[in-house]
């Protein structure tokens, strides 16, 4: 028996995919260079779907114009974040580092909350649905898909083509050399923390085509994109790109025979099974 | 010999919080010269090559590269005034690749313009470093580990080759093959800078030296002078 | 002069508050205080030995909603239900801390898992909307005449007062034995070398579990009773990342190292949060927040031992506090 329902369900598991691997890797990037979680990536995510929405819908900015500003927007965040709340507390105990941005979740949610209220945001476009077969797929998805896998090749010709790109993956090997490569590490952690921002908004502006925005979205997308992160192994960029693909497919498949949360739940109840069998990650080397 | 020494340390004293690892230490090293800096483990060789590369600051005196006083300069600029550093257990990064290790040492602009050409030139040094370029670094054995270090130092474009205990935890039959690196390098015209407590052999190998020893300097003078000296032969030597 | 005097004062004061004829406001902020001291207590008895846990909202979310739908359902009293639920987060935290510990799971990782686990339950109870009414949340159901002991609930708020009270002090009391059991020695020495520990003779995993499924089964218990005093709950409130969080900052705010901190830590914040709340009114949505987000970057950034470390340190200037590490809130790695 085919279930062409059940396939639609693998297809968009593999399109969330997409945009999953593209949010880990940039949560990735930050902890592997600078060992550092940031609790509030998904908050930056949603920053910058207001951005877009505010440009966008507010000052009529044309989409292009809006995503790219607010691309920048966010990763001139990501730079402040470094600077003025990670700087602090870098030789501090790694708990603390975690939870200085946990204090910037809710400064975040709430100064959202403050600037655009609680109201849910689009952008009221109407995107086509792409008919193949007897299945449908939003373009929306699709067009997330594309450029997700896109950005995701970006970054990796990025980091092993270029000279940055090298010393960024270096400086996570070995911090204390880097000024006898003519390196200066505070400045490496600096573009590392704009791209890391960067990497969230141009997730932002994948998702705000596709959800609508509000100041607590980032609770329903940022633990997930910790699970993946955790479950690819932390810092390994390529584990957590396949663990995406994994979660996707549990939760669009979990999803598709029970309801969308207990997609959710079978995703996080397997993260915590596999704690057991791989604890360094599904991916570890 | 030119008039001004290449390298002057001057009056250096530094340490690690309330320990203090080097007392008013001075030396030179001029162009064209192999100098080698020896003595017992914890004399505070490398803490002397750490402050030569800013990679810690002195508590008192200054370090003179070429007429400049390197205490103003960042750490990530020195290497912008020809000093190359090959640390203490070559600390190479262990997961790039041969090339994307040497590839680093280029980092700085002036470098990266000469990328090619003195990467030709150290795998022509390195024949074995040319057949291993797409291999992460931290697979090679020691030797050519140390091979690697010195490489990544060279693509800067360094007048002045610092050296940290480079035959340190290598088998015996590759420590051979490491100095005759260093007298290859010299051949290729750097100014050398070592610091080494294998005396024996550093001393084959160098034109002068210093002795340290709990961070003062002791003794100097040409390799063949401390080689005759009655207490290095006694306390260093064995003999 | 018997260091329990004080103690004793202080808790006979503090029972006799509501013979002072406080307003309902101000005995509603009282038990509050309580409650969440209580829970921010049992945070704190795993969170001091570097085991920071971002999931404990998974065990108050099961404290309030298994009680809840167990007298909601059946009409089982909470006397029963409260056990049930204690036993199923104890069962829960097994199943997570076990793999953990075993693994050596620590810092990052750690915080992570937990914070999954807190996941779990938070849309387990949104799942389960047909029992649970989902995410707008479920009212416990009262008794006709609003008191009755067997289900625990109590129309007049200075019982309840007194009930916190017990709880609150319970809690206190479980920390102090904590912190002079032999289990402290152990798991401190296992969070400054886990190894050197365990080559001691120290069984780091079970010492670990054990800390964990007590702080787990209290966090349970504090869970239920904030459900039979506000007798309405709902996911977001009980479970999750945000209640998770505002766990493990209000003890940090207050203190982690020292027995009155994490009180400290509720009072702190309730205080802040109705201050805002005062000040600015609800027309300005998210400003309180703002502030409050502000205000917990800028204490883990210079005030890392919370309100009552940093006391302390003022007061024993020189000494080392036994027991705190230095600077910060866990050792490091």
């Amino acid at each position: 028996m085919f279930d062409t329902f059940l396939l639609e369900s693998v297809i968009n598991g593999i399109l969330l995919g997409g945009v999953l691997a593209l949010l880990a890797l940039g949560l990735n990037l930050i902890f592997g260079v600078i060992d550092v979680v940031w609790i509030c990536y998904a908050e930056l995510v949603m920053i910058g779907m207001y951005a877009i929405w505010w440009l966008h819908v507010y000052y009529g900015v044309p989409l292009p114009g809006a995503i790219v500003s607010a691309v920048m927007v966010v990763a001139l965040m990501g730079v402040l974040l470094h600077r003025l709340v990670i700087e602090p507390v870098l030789g501090k105990p790694p708990i603390n580092q975690l939870l200085v941005t946990g204090g910037v979740l809710f400064f975040l949610q709430a100064a959202a909350t403050l600037a655009f209220g609680i109201e849910f945001r689009n952008l009221g476009l109407r995107m086509p649905v792409v008919e193949f077969g007897d299945m449908f797929f939003s373009f929306a998805r699709l067009l997330a898909f594309g450029t997700a896998l896109a950005g995701v090749l970006l970054l990796w010709l990025f980091l092993t083509r270029s000279y940055l790109g090298t010393a960024i993956r270096a400086i996570s090997q070995d911090r204390e050399i880097m000024p006898l490569m003519g390196v200066d590490p505070r400045r490496i952690y600096l573009i590392t923390s704009a791209i890391g921002g960067g990497m969230a908004g141009v997730a932002a502006s994948l998702l705000v085509l596709q959800y609508d925005v509000h100041p607590a979205i980032g609770l329903s997308f940022g633990p997930i994109t910790f699970m993946i992160c955790v479950m690819g192994g932390l810092g390994n960029m390529l584990g957590g790109f396949l663990a995406a693909f994994v979660f996707a497919q549990f939760i669009s498949v979990g999803g598709y025979f029970f309801q969308i949360e207990w997609g959710y739940v079978i995703a996080f109840a397997f993260f915590i099974a596999m704690m057991f069998i791989r604890p360094k990650g599904l991916f570890s080397r | 010999m030119s008039a001004a020494p290449m390298l002057e340390v001057r009056g250096v004293s530094a340490g690690y919080g309330t320990f203090r690892a080097l007392f008013d230490v001075s030396l030179e090293v001029r162009a064209g010269e192999a100098v080698a800096v020896i003595g017992p483990n914890g004399a505070g060789k490398t803490t002397l090559l750490r402050v030569i590369s800013k990679i810690i600051a002195p508590t008192a005196g200054d370090v003179v590269m070429e007429g400049t006083p390197l205490g103003p300069v960042p750490a990530h600029r020195v290497v912008e005034l020809g000093i190359a550093h090959v640390p203490e257990h070559r600390r190479l990064f262990p997961r790039l690749t041969v090339e994307e290790n040497l590839r680093m040492g280029a980092f700085h602009p002036a470098a990266r313009a000469k990328f090619r050409e003195r990467l030709d030139f150290v795998y022509e040094l390195f024949p074995r470093m040319k057949e291993r370029r797409n291999q992460a670094a931290g697979t090679m054995s020691g030797g050519e580990q140390q091979m690697c270090a010195i490489g990544r130092a060279l693509m800067s474009g360094p007048k002045l080759l610092l050296m940290d205990e480079p035959s340190a935890g290598l088998a015996p039959v590759i420590v051979q093959q490491v100095f005759n690196l260093v007298k290859r390098i010299r051949a290729e015209g750097y100014t050398v800078l070592i610091v080494e407590q294998n005396i024996q052999q550093v001393l084959q190998v160098v034109d002068r030296a210093y002795l340290l020893e709990v961070g003062t300097i002791k003794q100097s003078g040409s390799s063949a002078e401390l080689l005759a000296s009655p207490e290095i032969r006694r306390a260093y030597l064995g003999l | 002069m018997d260091k329990r005097i004080p103690a004793v004062i202080g808790i006979a004061a503090l029972a006799a508050v509501p013979q002072l004829g406080l307003g309902n406001y101000h005995l509603h902020l009282l038990i509050t205080v309580l409650i969440w001291g209580f829970v921010y207590t049992s945070w704190s008895v795993m969170g001091r030995f570097g085991m920071v846990s971002l999931g404990h909202g998974a065990f108050l979310g099961v404290g309030a909603y298994v009680v809840t739908m167990l007298w909601n359902s059946y009409g089982l009293t909470p006397w029963l239900g409260i056990p049930a639920a204690v036993a199923m987060s104890m069962v829960m935290a097994l199943l997570v801390g076990y793999p953990c510990f075993r693994f050596r799971i620590v810092g990052h990782y750690f915080a992570l898992v937990t914070l999954a686990l807190g996941e779990v339950v938070r849309l387990t109870i949104v799942g389960l909307r047909d029992q649970t009414g989902g995410s707008l949340g479920m009212t416990v159901t009262a008794v006709p005449d609003g008191t009755s002991l067997l289900a625990l609930q109590f129309g007049e708020r200075t019982v309840f007062f007194y009930v916190a009270l017990l709880v609150w002090l319970f809690g206190l009391w479980v920390w102090r034995v904590v912190d002079r059991s032999m289990l402290r020695y152990a798991l401190e020495a296992s969070s400054e070398d886990e190894d050197a520990a365990a080559s001691v003779g120290v069984n780091v995993t079970r010492a670990k579990l054990a800390i964990t499924m007590l702080s787990a089964a209290m966090t349970t218990l504090g869970g239920a009773l904030y459900a039979q005093y506000q007798m309405y709950i709902n996911p977001e409130t009980v479970s999750g990342i945000g209640i998770s969080l505002q766990i493990v900052f209000a003890v940090i705010a207050g203190g982690l190292f020292t027995q009155l901190g994490p009180t400290v830590g509720a009072m702190f914040t309730l205080l802040l949060a109705e201050t805002l709340r005062v000040s600015f009114g609800h027309d300005i949505h998210g400003l309180d927040g703002t502030v409050y987000g502000l205000l917990l970057v800028l204490f883990i950034i210079y005030m890392p031992k919370g309100i009552t470390g940093s006391l302390a340190a003022l007061l024993t200037r020189g000494r080392a506090e036994p027991g705190a590490p230095a600077a910060g809130l866990a050792p490091s790695r």
